[in-house]
Formats: C-alpha cells, sequence, structure tokens
C-alpha cells in the first residue's frame, strides 16, 4: 500500500527522500553501464509492463484477488538497478496522476517498495541460484525464496520508519508483529506469482533472465566438423515449453522457507518490543507497556531475562503459526478442488497435499 | 493498488491554472503538501483553511466539486486504518456515540485523514489542469536526471500500448474458455504476465533500434523548452504561501 502525507513526519520524510534519490542515482549511473544508450526505451517499457500488471487480478477466494507488486519480479528480470529505476518511476507517476502515495511520502515509498524490496529480492536471488544446482527449477525456487522475503522485508522498512518518524504512537510490537503478518501472506501470493513468472519467461527466452545470465542449463553446443563449438548467441532454449513440470520442488522449497522464516524472522519481532520496553522503562514513560503487542502472548510467561527460552517460544509460535496457515491453505484448496470439474488435475494442487 | 487507474486525468480548460507553466506547478504543490505536513494537528481550523485555498484553487481552475471529489476515492484503503486508529492506540480513553475510544488515536486519525485528503486533493487538481506530457517537461526543468525523464515518457507512452496487449491477451483467453476463478488458474495468469514481459522487453528493444536508425544518441533534443516569468510565479506562489501563513499561525496560536 502506497504511503499517503501526514503519515510519516517531515524530517523523516525529507531524509527518505535523500536516500531514495540517492539509490536512483547510484541506479542510474550503474544501468546506463549496463545498458548504455538502450537504458531509456528498454526500461521506459519495463516500467510500463510493471505498471500494467499491476492491474492484472489474480483472484484467491470468494471473491478476493491480489495483484502482483513486481519488486522482486523486475529485480530478476532486469536486474537490481533498471529495477530500480522502473519502481521509482513507477511510483512517481503513481504519486504525481494518480495522487496513489502523497507527494511528500514519495522517498518513502521509493524507499520501501522500490529500494528495499529490489535489493533484498535479488541479494536473496543471486544467493540462492549461486547454492542451488544450475536448473532451471532451482532459478524458479529461487525466485519464489526471493519474493517471500522481499515483501516482509520491505514492511519490516516502513516499520523501522514509522518507528523513527511516525505522527501516531501506535506501540511499534503491534505495528511490527502485525505488518509481518499481513505481508508474509502477501508475499506468498507474489512469491507464486513470481516464480510461475519467472518460470514462464524462462521457458521462452531464458537469454532475458538477467538474474541467471548466461542461462541457467549449459550452454548450446554446435557440432562443426566433428568438432563442439558455441552457438550463437540469443538462441531459443531447445526444450519445449509445454512439457508439464511438476512444481513439488517449489512447494517444497516455499514451505521449507517458510518455516524457516517463521523461525528466525518471529524470534526478531518478539525481540524487538522487548529492546523497545526497555527503551521505554529507561524514558520512564513504561505506564504505556501493559498494552504491549508481546504482552497476551505465551511468550510473555518465559520472561525476558531467558533468550534462549525466548528464542524457542518465537519460533515454535510461528511454525505453528505456518503450519495453521497450510492447514487452513489446504482445506481451501479442497473446497476449491470439490468445486472443480476434474479434481486432482493441476499438478500444483496435488502437491501442495503431498508436502 | 492498481485497478481503477484507467479514467480520464486531464481535464480540458483555459483557465489560469491551466495555463501556469508545469514546473510552477509542480514546485506550488510540492511546498503546499509540505506546508500542511508540517502543521500542527491541534490546529483544525487550519486545515478548513487549506481546503478553503485548494476550494479556491479548483474554482479558479473551473473543476467542479463532483470531479474532483470522485477523484477523492483513491484514499479509501486508507480512511479505514484511520478509522482503526482510535481503537488500537493506548492512551486515556474517551467515549464517543457510547463507545470507548482513545485520545492519542483520534487525534492520529484525524491527522491522517485531514493531510491525507488534503495531499490527494491537492495532487488531483495538479493532475486535472496539466497535461502528462507538461508535467514531464516540468519536472525535466526542475533539473531531474535526463535519463529518468526519458524513462518516464517512455513509461507514459508505451503504458497504453502495453496495456492494451494485456487486454487483447485476456481476450484471447476468455475465447479459448478461460476463466479465473481461484488459485488453480495462477499458472496461466502468471504465464500471461511472463509474455507480456517479453512483448514489453522485445517492443523496447525495437523502439531502441528505430530510434538509432534515426540519430538517437543517448540524449533527447530539447524542442520545446518551458520557461516562467517573475509574474507566473508569483501567481503560483500564491498557494504555498498563503499556506505558509496559516501554518505559521497554527504554530503561534
Amino acid at each position: 500500500m502506497h504511503v499517503p502525507d501526514g503519515f510519516i513526519d517531515a524530517p523523516v520524510s525529507v531524509a527518505a527522500g535523500v536516500f531514495a534519490a540517492g539509490a536512483v542515482a547510484v541506479s542510474l549511473r550503474g544501468a546506463r553501464r549496463e545498458l548504455d544508450e538502450r537504458t531509456a526505451p528498454l526500461a521506459g517499457l519495463v516500467a510500463a509492463f510493471i505498471f500494467a500488471v499491476q492491474m492484472l487480478n489474480f483472484p484467491v477466494a470468494a471473491g478476493t484477488s491480489g495483484h502482483l507488486m513486481g519488486g522482486a519480479l523486475a529485480a530478476i528480470l532486469v536486474g537490481p538497478r533498471t529495477a530500480v529505476l522502473c519502481l521509482s518511476v513507477v511510483l512517481l507517476l503513481q504519486g504525481v496522476f494518480f495522487a496513489d502515495g502523497g507527494l511528500t511520502a514519495l522517498g518513502v515509498n521509493v524507499t520501501v517498495m522500490g529500494v528495499v524490496t529490489v535489493v533484498v529480492a535479488y541479494a536473496v536471488f543471486r544467493l540462492l541460484t549461486g547454492l542451488l544446482p544450475r536448473a532451471r527449477r532451482s532459478v524458479t525456487a529461487s525466485a519464489f525464496v526471493a519474493a517471500l522475503v522481499s515483501v516482509p522485508a520491505s514492511a519490516a522498512a516502513f516499520t523501522l520508519l514509522y518507528w523513527i518518524g511516525g505522527t501516531t504512537d501506535i506501540p511499534i510490537g503491534k505495528v511490527f508483529t502485525a505488518m509481518i503478518g499481513v505481508h508474509v501472506l502477501i508475499g506468498i501470493g507474489e512469491a507464486v506469482i513470481t516464480a510461475l513468472t519467472v518460470g514462464a519467461v524462462l521457458a521462452v527466452r531464458p537469454d532475458l533472465v538477467h538474474g541467471v545470465r548466461g542461462g541457467p542449463a549449459a550452454p548450446l553446443k554446435l557440432r562443426v566438423d566433428g568438432a563442439l563449438v558455441d552457438a550463437p548467441a540469443a538462441t531459443r532454449d531447445p526444450e519445449p515449453a509445454a512439457a508439464p513440470r511438476s512444481s513439488r520442488g517449489l512447494w517444497i522449497t516455499g514451505l521449507v522457507s517458510a518455516f524457516l522464516l517463521a523461525g528466525f524472522v518471529s524470534f526478531y519481532a518478539s525481540a524487538s518490543p522487548d529492546g523497545l520496553e526497555r527503551v521505554a522503562a529507561d524514558q520512564g514513560i513504561d505506564e504505556k507497556a501493559q498494552e504491549h503487542g508481546a504482552a497476551g502472548s505465551p511468550l510473555a510467561d518465559y520472561g525476558v531475562g531467558d533468550i534462549a527460552n525466548a528464542r524457542l517460544s518465537g519460533g515454535l509460535a510461528g511454525v505453528i503459526g505456518v503450519s495453521a496457515t497450510v492447514v487452513v491453505g489446504t482445506g481451501v484448496f479442497r473446497v476449491i478442488r470439490r468445486r472443480g470439474e476434474e479434481p486432482g488435475t493441476a499438478p500444483h494442487d496435488r502437491d501442495h497435499e503431498n508436502a | 493498488m492498481g485497478a481503477g487507474h484507467a479514467h480520464k486525468l486531464y481535464r480540458q480548460g483555459h483557465s489560469p491554472v491551466h495555463g501556469l507553466p508545469p514546473h510552477c506547478k509542480l514546485v506550488a504543490v510540492f511546498c503546499f503538501v509540505l506546508v500542511v505536513v508540517c502543521t500542527p494537528r491541534e490546529a483544525m481550523w487550519a486545515f478548513g483553511l487549506y481546503a478553503a485555498l485548494l476550494g479556491a484553487v479548483a474554482a479558479a481552475a473551473r473543476i467542479p466539486a463532483g470531479f474532483l471529489l470522485k477523484r477523492l476515492v483513491v484514499e479509501v484503503p486508507f480512511v479505514a486504518f484511520a478509522l482503526l486508529m482510535p481503537f488500537v492506540v493506548p492512551g486515556e480513553q474517551t467515549t464517543v456515540l457510547g463507545v470507548s475510544v482513545s485520545v492519542p488515536g483520534l487525534w492520529g486519525a484525524w491527522n491522517v485523514l485531514a493531510k491525507a485528503t488534503l495531499g490527494v486533493a491537492a495532487s488531483v487538481l495538479l493532475a486535472s489542469t496539466t497535461e502528462l506530457r507538461a508535467v514531464l517537461l516540468g519536472l525535466q526543468r526542475l533539473k531531474l536526471p535526463p535519463l529518468l525523464v526519458q524513462i518516464a515518457s517512455f513509461m507514459i507512452r508505451y503504458g497504453d500500448v502495453v496495456t492494451d496487449e494485456m487486454r487483447r491477451m485476456a481476450i484471447a483467453r476468455r475465447s479459448r474458455g478461460f476463466e479465473a476463478r481461484g488459485v488453480r488458474q495462477w499458472r496461466v495468469l502468471a504465464a500471461s504476465a511472463g509474455a507480456l514481459f517479453i512483448r514489453s522487453y522485445e517492443r523496447g528493444e525495437r523502439v531502441h533500434l528505430a530510434m538509432v536508425s534515426r540519430g538517437y544518441a543517448g540524449t533527447m533534443p530539447v524542442i520545446d523548452e518551458v520557461t516562467a516569468d517573475r509574474r507566473q510565479w508569483a501567481y503560483a506562489a500564491t498557494l504555498p504561501v498563503l499556506a505558509l501563513a496559516v501554518c505559521l499561525l497554527g504554530w503561534t496560536l
């Protein structure tokens, strides 16, 4: 969601604006080095694509639908520098013409939704594609995790800005828990769509996926007079794109990463209010503390001093949360499948139950 | 928040506001919103005066109130968020219409609602009195990096082309009996998104080649430099200066 005017106070908005301007300047130099004079038309068309794809509705269930935010997708497809430029331009024009996001909050919006999302997504993506074997499936799996991590990361960045310069004192633990909770769910949707879209591009034009330049598979060789020579660049993927692929690996990776995320992120989520509590006590303003986000959680029983227990309970809560989500999700899938004409034909549906 | 962007934004007219150079208007709107954000929320009357100022601008630009109000719908998601604030913010409690709400929460909700509404209204006035292309010229005049302005202008020029491409793909899907009902159809939709990316990127390559063949070397020639004289600057500055006076009164009273 775009941040409007009056949400973050003026000094922090200005500081975020300066940061965003710096990031855009760095991206401009980098993109010009990467694309030289092709930058303007290509980045412009990619920006138009992001703007259009945000209007593509993905129905979830019962009349609700979501849409792609596109930060992770842009980072993977065109690289981090061009992606930052494209998203900044989209946010700028949305702010000026569509009043979507405040003008003074433009810096905040570019920082949170442009820079943080793109940088986190690209870093995670490159890390995972480096670790996993060079195969198309590991590229889509990396895209899944990258998008999944990038959305809560941008929510966390927003919470940080709100903590420094928010105009209303909502307990920051509550803001953080609510933001991360909602955005992990949004992130799962974003991750599925991003992975599927990257997979679709990879099947047709693997050379266009910036994050895996050189192609996920070994480069194509031609046999000329008995000797192998490199095929000319920009060849088509020899594999037919229509072959049905199992997405079980994708689902398993997603589930494992969701569990890991819940385990680690929830630790920080529950650690953060502790730090704030201490600050509040130091400042002598802890009368508000009984309204604290973590007060009602089972974590409160473990005591603040015992970190090992806090970590365990936080991680446990996260894992339980993900399990609950999976159970509810499976239930939704089953209901949908019962309504569908051909039960169990969609591969990801079946695999989800297996996983 | 991509939905609902298709409506016509610019409203043709020949008012003094329409005639102002775009960079003057951009600076004026930005300063106005900055002043609004800096106003203390306790000075409720100040926000009423700001709204009156914007109303005066709308009258000068001959923008009907209905048009303006319809465009304010953009902020609905935020109104929902602001309405939650009185119930989640801790602090001194008070009773409004028999419901217990917190006083700091009420102030916070008022703060966000007032400032965001004024910001949206100012942006809407800017967008409805200034053509897209003129805004880009104004941004260029305000020393936004030329490359960024070029990217933005390409996005605006080809935004409708890409959106139309997406619409044609949707028609093609529907004419083959496809209906998006739930998560199971995401694979097809994502494949469309992937195809849309490839088409956009390839169009970008073609556009670049066409431009190179016409002598493009990385910069666009400036053929219509926008200029503003002192009188126009003074006219545009009326709004932020009056707003600043209100803001200073708000701090001192």
